[in-house]
């Protein structure tokens, strides 16, 4: 699988057209474009081919994964590249099966599938009902190593990572908070 | 690695064998070497120098970590969020000292006598030392010189960054006055050949710049430059071997290329830290020795400490950027007396400390999720952070232990680590964790994270020393109660924890080991 990132200015993903993948968003949840093959951002800034997860799936993992770590500032990318491990032949069956339940879950709260349900709330509230669950388990403990090791998305928190090679803070600032 | 290293045969039975070259087992090799004596010492993991260490959290650990299988058992909470990584120590020439943050204390006079000090505990197995500060006190001196303390031998404290800043305003404010950037290995200004710290943080990844010691760039290549000491690393011991008069005589292990080799001793020094050490004396279970070496006391193994730990983070309105610099050079030391009245015995230190990114995401709160997490990452830049080191009480059922299910690649039984909090350990915690709050909100914190503790940095106690045989493992010089030619030389030995960072001690007891050793082959009695 890849994930494709377009320039800000571009239209074409892997070449799909913008206007081709919001064609497509009227089938999928509001979120995510999902076509067959893949998922798409609705502004169409990236998408990820799946092999053996079912799109849909994929796009519901993304959306899990984003309910679970919910940053705002955040792009979905950063959550797609987290769990884009898992699709693969070895592991599609426990996320088909998981992703399953959770829409199941989603039924009995009254809403169409876990994607359907608009609010973060109401989506959290599912996830805790299957937050004992390996699938659920395995899912939270991957996200802790496969968003946070990210090193794009450490600006968004202000770490500034490696220092060595920029000589440490000695000169840089180790000591600099004015507001105490 | 120095020209000049020596290289010994396999039969040669005069050398002194040292398994585990970390803050004990370095110390002692290189202290022996410079004796004269003739030391092989086998190390577990490979070798590491501040070129090759990685300014990235999670890279590091795999790099310098012992991820070997461990297993947990008991009520604290690593054994669920971490049950197969009971600990956070080095596999690597140098050992642990190679992750040390560098905070180096002395224990306090009556941290040596806890059991006369404290009186009976129930549930807990306290004793006192068969040493007193007053022995340490010339050790501690030379341990201080060694690793280049700062605030000891005219050398000055470490400036404070934004981090211990913090701390100090808050600390100063809640009413506490022994606030400092602390006794450190870091070095604040050149010296011993190693340059001054130079607030890089990653102090928990390797110092890339060689200001704080650590073993595996001081002790391991100035003991091979006497041409007395050969280090044989990706070397893993498995068995110490011993003849009919019950004496040592040599130690299996497994070398760099998976065969099983035989190094005879004279005598051997076992530092694989408290982990491993008693791990390989009942892993060396005989039919003379049925329990395991060294263990007619049924106390190897037992009272496993690891510190009353917890950690509390506090987000503030403005950037704090608690990661830039020296990651732990901050300490209040105002609650580290023993004051009963409190609610429990013992003391404990609150130390600054930081994690990155990664880090803080894997260890803030394990299994935590959801909005109540993510928004307290948000603020990361806005965060400060202390560690709590405290004393915890031995306990005999808190123990290391061969677990005969889980094998490693070699096929030996792994480790088992049970710990269970003692009463004692919980009140101070969360005495701790109050205080720590007191603190951050003083400094006007707008939220506070009191965190669960860390797996285990501090891991002491599993072959303690005691005055009576019946009572621990080792004696005063941390040789075998049972076998005169068996030492044990890591943080193993402490017959309690106290409320300080251990390694000073533990460097401290090795170089009076050292030179207990050699006195003892010159008279001709070891
Ligand atoms: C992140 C972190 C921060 C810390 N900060 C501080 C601090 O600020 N102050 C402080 O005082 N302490 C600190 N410590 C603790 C300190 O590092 C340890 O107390 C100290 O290193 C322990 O020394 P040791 O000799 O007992 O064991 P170690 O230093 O762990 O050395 C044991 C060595 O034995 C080897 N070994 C084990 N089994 C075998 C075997 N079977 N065969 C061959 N080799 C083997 C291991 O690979 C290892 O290299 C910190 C620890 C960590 C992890
Ligand atoms: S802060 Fe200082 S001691 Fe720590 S790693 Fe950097 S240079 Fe070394």
């Amino acid at each position: 699988m890849t994930v494709a990132h377009n320039s800000p200015s571009g239209s074409n993903v892997r070449g799909l057209t913008r206007r081709g993948l919001l064609a497509r968003a009227m089938a999928a949840g509001a979120t995510f474009v999902v076509g067959s093959g893949f998922v798409a951002a609705r502004d169409a800034a990236w998408a990820v081919e799946t092999t053996t997860l079912k799109p849909a799936t994929m796009a519901t993992l993304i959306q899990m994964a984003r309910d679970i770590y919910p940053h705002d500032r955040i792009a979905d990318r950063y959550y797609a590249i987290a769990v884009k491990g898992y699709d693969t032949a070895e592991k599609a069956q426990m996320v088909e099966e998981g992703i399953t339940g959770l829409n199941l879950v989603a039924k009995a709260q009254g809403f169409d599938d876990y994607l359907s349900a608009g609010w973060e709330k109401d989506r959290v509230t599912m996830l805790r009902m299957i937050e004992h669950t390996p699938f659920f388990q395995t899912v939270r403990a991957g996200l802790v190593t496969g968003l946070y090791n990210q090193k794009e998305i450490w600006p968004v928190f202000g770490y500034e990572g490696e220092s060595f090679s920029h000589g440490g803070y000695i000169e840089r600032g180790f000591n600099d908070i004015d507001w105490l | 690695m120095a020209d000049n290293v020596a290289k010994f045969e396999h039969d040669d039975a005069s050398v002194v064998v040292v398994v585990g070259t970390g803050a004990g087992g370095g110390v002692l090799a290189n202290e022996l070497a410079q004796r004269g004596i003739k030391v092989v010492a086998l190390e577990a993991g490979g070798r590491y120098l501040p070129e090759d260490y990685i300014n990235d959290e999670w890279d590091s650990f795999a790099q310098l970590s012992w991820g070997d299988m461990r297993t947990t058992s008991g009520d604290w909470r690593i054994a669920r969020d971490f049950a197969n990584l009971p600990a956070w120590i080095v596999k690597a020439v140098g050992g642990t000292s190679i992750h040390w943050a560098g905070a180096s204390l002395r224990f306090q006079e009556h941290e040596f006598r806890a059991l006369s000090t404290y009186g009976r505990v129930d549930g807990a197995n306290l004793l006192d030392w068969p040493i007193t500060l007053s022995d340490l006190e010339p050790y501690y001196d030379l341990a201080e010189k060694k690793l280049g303390v700062t605030r000891t031998n005219d050398w000055p404290g470490l400036p404070g960054n934004n981090n211990y800043l913090v701390l100090e305003k808050g600390a100063k404010a809640a009413g506490y006055s022994k606030v400092s950037t602390g006794r450190m290995a870091i070095n604040s200004v050149d010296n011993d050949d190693r340059m001054a710290c130079q607030q890089t943080g990653f102090c928990f990844q390797g110092c890339k710049w060689g200001a704080k010691w650590s073993a595996a760039y001081t002790d391991i290549p100035r003991g091979e430059a006497t041409g007395n000491l050969e280090v044989r690393d990706h070397c893993h011991a498995t068995r110490i071997e011993h003849d009919a008069d019950g004496k040592v005589t040599g130690v299996r292990y497994i070398d760099k290329d998976g065969t099983e080799q035989l190094q005879r001793a004279r005598i051997v020094a076992v530092a694989g830290n408290s982990i491993e050490s008693p791990r390989l004396l009942l892993a060396s279970a005989s039919e003379r020795y049925p329990d395991g070496l060294a263990n007619s006391s049924g106390q190897v193994g037992r009272n496993y400490m690891r510190h009353t730990t917890g950690s509390v983070y506090a987000i503030f309105e403005r950037p704090v950027r608690m990661w830039r610099g020296t990651t732990m050079a901050g300490i209040v030391q105002d609650e580290a007396h023993h004051d009963p009245s409190r609610g429990f015995v013992g003391g404990y230190e609150l130390e600054t400390l930081s994690l990155g990114v990664p880090f803080m995401a894997a260890f803030m709160d394990p299994g935590g999720w959801g909005r109540e997490f993510t928004s307290a990452l948000d603020s990361y830049e806005n965060m400060a952070g202390m560690w709590i080191v405290g004393e915890d009480l031995p306990q005999e059922t808190n123990r290391i232990t061969l677990n005969p299910g889980e094998k490693d690649r070699f096929g030996l039984p792994v480790a088992n680590v049970h710990y269970d909090d003692h009463p004692n350990d919980i009140a101070m915690r969360n005495h701790a964790y109050a205080a720590g709050e007191r603190i951050y909100r003083a400094a006007g914190a707008t939220r506070v994270l009191p965190t669960p503790p860390y797996p285990s940095t501090h891991n002491l106690g599993t072959n303690r020393m005691s005055e009576n045989p019946r009572d621990g493992v080792v004696n005063k010089w941390g040789q075998s109660h049972d076998i005169p030619n068996l030492f044990v030389s890591d943080g193993s030995v402490f017959t309690t924890s106290a409320a300080e960072n251990p390694t000073l001690t533990i460097v401290a007891l090795a170089i009076r080991q050292a030179e207990h050793i050699a006195a003892e082959m010159e008279k001709g009695t070891l």
